[in-house]
């Protein structure tokens, strides 16, 4: 990954409190974990989506950034959280809005 | 094909001393979910507790014959706290 791509996801991630790399955007999500994964996070706060569908250097950057395979990826306070499944078993657990927060180690 | 005693064998290896249950949800040998309870899971993030999982199973997840693994993963404290559901 070039230095310029990997400072572009430092700077988007540590910018947001919730950050949310998806396929489409929040208005038409483009597959349907992204689209979980949007309105799971929703009640907690403003959510900033980057649609990875609309630049392929960021569809696969993203992946090598955190060393995650797939697609969408969701960041917490600057701290990469994981995918739909483990953002699913948190709100269960009703670990989100701590995280959120700043309230737990995540 | 794999079965579900390959796949808790190698979580096994990676994280002596967790208890670890396998399901193969398809009855295929490539579709599985476990749940790992592990004390190397303490103090740790679950996208960590994923992450350590997932590592001795890379080989089979990159050629595919792995082709998912739904995780639950739990710190044997977390477990006492949120377990038995």
């Amino acid at each position: 990954m070039t230095p310029e791509l990997k400072a572009r996801f430092d700077q988007i991630t540590q910018s947001h409190p919730i950050v949310l790399f998806m396929k489409g955007n929040a208005l038409f999500p483009q597959c349907g974990f992204s689209a979980r994964a949007l309105s799971l996070l929703q009640p907690h706060g403003e959510v900033f989506t980057v649609d990875v569908l609309a630049d392929p250097e960021v569809r696969q950057g993203i992946k090598d950034y955190t060393n995650w395979p797939t697609i969408p990826q969701i960041f917490i306070r600057g701290q990469f959280i994981g995918g739909s499944d483990i953002l699913t078993e948190l709100a269960e657990r009703g670990e989100l809005a701590d995280l959120v927060a700043g309230k737990s180690p995540a | 094909m794999l079965d579900t005693d390959f796949i808790r064998s190698r979580i096994l290896e990676a994280l002596p001393g967790s208890e670890v249950e396998v399901r193969d949800t398809t009855g295929t040998g490539d579709h599985f979910e476990a749940r790992v309870v592990s004390p190397d899971f303490a103090g740790k993030a679950m996208v960590q507790q994923h992450q350590l999982v997932y590592a001795p199973l890379q080989t089979w997840l990159k050629t595919g014959e792995l082709h998912a693994l739904a995780l639950k993963t739990y710190s044997p404290e977390q477990w006492k706290k949120l377990g038995n559901r």
